[in-house]
């Protein structure tokens, strides 16, 4: 995964249990917080703190338990999340926007939206999937730090702000 | 005085080392070193947390005192909408306004009126649309510092526009100019403060250069000259202006009631803020328009320079809000149009960050110090019970990796060395020298290969 091996790299991992909705989200901020302390672009944290939600929350929704690390070295943050799981039977339903297998009482409590995966694509530079029905599901994202200055800083883009011309 | 002004202050007598002020702060700025509380200024939000927080009193708000009305020739209020909030509900926003007059300033402008000119230059803002959602209020001084150094990536989710203490500043100055033909700088324009975080806000802003305003006198002293006077004779023609939604302002869940338009939320208590802005942070919020974001818990109203009791203030400004719901907008639409097209209502520059989180300029050093805190963490007995001085054992950790702290600050890891260091001391005492070891011990050791005592002592760490 990571061919320049001058690179130092730091690697962050954290044991998530399905259905732990309390401790959900303490994994992806501990290693947001990780990520500032090392001093990454904002838009670069940004982003990872929205891949490294879904990646959790993808976890604690749907699998039994897994694992949700961080490969992190100054050019760039892997985030990986490894499950026992149900796996996904089809990945390309799964990456469509608003397509949830969350059952209901998840949706309830205001999760399973079905953006998970579609967030994760478009928040990160490369993403894998390797899934197996029954057995689970890894997920690989980068985020790349070099593509900093690109300016997509976050899940909400806008279309350039009014009146304000220093916006980058 | 830094590069930061900080209006909370530490009275060094006062405090006892105690670690109450430690474990409330937001932004861990506070250490406990040599027996006395410190605050690392760069990262102080000015939230008064520590304040509310310590029972010896020993923080406290640097405001302005009202002795400084005499170095300007014509003096100007501008009470917080919160100040109406103080006095019972048998009086009136009219009686309040002329109760500062009798305190000794020449004229009042309400902060509620221009809070209303804020709301419609802020649902202008939303209409004109690609803003980053949600768009997060400007009035609170310590969210924004707290947005700086906790949340730097949500920093363009700031609305650009002014807050009501500075549109009012800025208005009550050219009124006070028109009327007495003084130059600007011989009017004195001050706010009535609930908090400390204002008067941090008056002086060193962060969206401008200069404040409009000259000063932050404290709710509690003005208050008390002013609570006696508000039966004072009532003047030919009535001064107060504001309307209930402005006043209502005071209290959290006014500001989004006055923008009135789009998805709204609204959030108080510094802590909770915390936890909505790592919903933000997340994505989790990008259906919300507007966030309503306040410092002290019920807003304004629960400001640690605030002299009532918060939850009475609340039923105070209800009444003294629908005194005057009655009243017409105290700006036309032409008159903010104006105002608008001047740019009275944008912030003259961006907010800049205030990386604080960074463990190192270089970024594989840093990498190394995260590894190193990480380690460090998972050594300490993580309870949290602040005796090293420091919030937590993940903030030792830090302040080890920073080289402000050892780890024998923890006095859990101090009393593990001290045991090792008794039962090494417990075992070296029961040596005897070689010339008075009895023979059957000498064998034994020889036996079972070990090295003469003499060489274990040395070689001890």
């Amino acid at each position: 995964m990571l061919e320049e091996t001058k690179d130092p790299v730091l690697t962050l991992a954290f044991d998530i249990r399905g259905r732990d909705f309390k401790a959900s989200g303490e994994a992806s901020g501990r290693i947001k917080r990780a990520l500032e302390q090392v001093g990454f672009d904002w838009s670069v944290i940004r982003r990872a703190a929205v891949v490294l939600y879904e990646a959790e929350m993808n976890i604690v929704i749907h699998a039994w338990r897994g694992v949700l690390s961080a490969e992190i070295s100054p050019s760039r943050v892997v985030i990986k999340a490894e499950d026992e799981g149900p796996g996904i039977p089809d990945i390309e339903l799964a990456m469509k926007e608003g397509f949830s297998t969350a059952p209901a009482e998840i949706r309830e409590m205001g999760f399973g939206a079905g953006m998970g995966l579609p967030n994760i694509k478009r928040y990160s530079d490369s993403m894998d999937i390797r899934t197996e029905v029954g057995k689970g599901t890894c997920l690989v994202a980068v985020i790349e730090a070099a593509r900093a200055a690109r300016g997509d800083g976050g899940p909400d883009d806008v279309q350039g702000r009014v009146g304000d011309p220093e916006s980058p | 005085m830094g590069e930061y002004f900080h209006s909370v202050t530490l009275d060094r007598d006062k405090c006892r080392g105690c670690t109450n002020c430690i474990k409330r702060c937001p932004t861990e700025a506070i250490r406990v070193r040599e027996g006395k509380a410190r605050i690392f200024e760069e990262r102080c939000v000015d939230c008064g947390e520590c304040i509310r927080a310590c029972p010896n009193h020993a923080k406290s708000a640097h405001t302005d005192r009202l002795e400084r009305l005499a170095d300007f020739a014509y003096t100007v209020a501008l009470p917080a909408p919160s100040f109406f909030g103080q006095f019972r509900r048998t009086s009136t926003p009219e009686q309040v306004v002329r109760a500062l007059l009798a305190v000794g300033f020449d004229d009042v402008y309400e902060v509620p009126a221009a809070a209303s000119a804020i709301s419609w230059a802020v649902r202008s803002y939303m209409r004109r649309g690609g803003y980053r959602r949600p768009l997060i209020s400007s009035a609170c001084p310590a969210v924004i510092r707290l947005i700086q150094v906790r949340f730097p990536s949500l920093l363009d989710h700031i609305v650009p526009i002014e807050s009501p203490m500075e549109l009012a500043g800025k208005l009550a100055r050219e009124r006070a100019m028109r009327r007495t033909g003084l130059p600007a700088d011989r009017v004195g324009v001050f706010f009535i403060t609930p908090c400390a975080a204002k008067v941090t806000a008056v002086k060193q802003p962060v969206g401008r250069t200069k404040s409009c305003v000259d000063g932050a006198i404290s709710m509690s002293e003005v208050y008390g000259l002013a609570v006696k006077r508000l039966d004072t004779a009532s003047a030919d023609r009535p001064l107060q202006m504001a309307t209930g939604s402005g006043i209502r302002w005071g209290r959290a869940g006014g500001e989004s009631a006055e923008i009135g338009e789009g998805e709204l939320l609204a959030v108080d208590g510094i802590h909770n803020v915390i936890t909505v802005l790592t919903e933000v942070e997340k994505g989790r919020l990008a259906d919300v328009d507007f966030l309503e974001a306040q410092a002290c818990v019920g807003g304004c109203i629960g400001g640690p320079l605030v002299p009532e009791n918060p939850f009475v203030a609340r039923a105070n400004i209800k009444a003294m809000a629908e005194a005057v719901d009655a009243r017409p907008m105290p700006y036309t639409e032409e008159e903010l149009l104006r105002l608008e097209a001047d740019g009275a209502f944008s912030m003259e520059r961006r907010i800049p960050p205030r990386p604080v989180m960074k463990l190192d300029e270089d970024m594989a050093r840093a990498l190394a110090k995260v590894e190193l805190l990480e380690q460090t963490v998972a050594s300490l007995p993580n309870l949290d019970c602040g005796s090293c001085g420091s919030p937590s054992c993940r903030a030792l950790a830090e302040d080890i990796v920073r080289g402000l702290a050892v780890e024998t600050d923890c006095v859990f890891k101090l009393r593990e060395r001290v045991r090792d260091l008794a039962a090494e001391m417990k075992e070296l005492a029961e040596k005897l020298p070689p010339s008075m070891e009895p023979e059957e011990a000498k064998s034994t050791a020889l036996a079972q290969g070990d090295a003469p005592p003499a060489e274990r002592m040395v070689s001890s760490p």
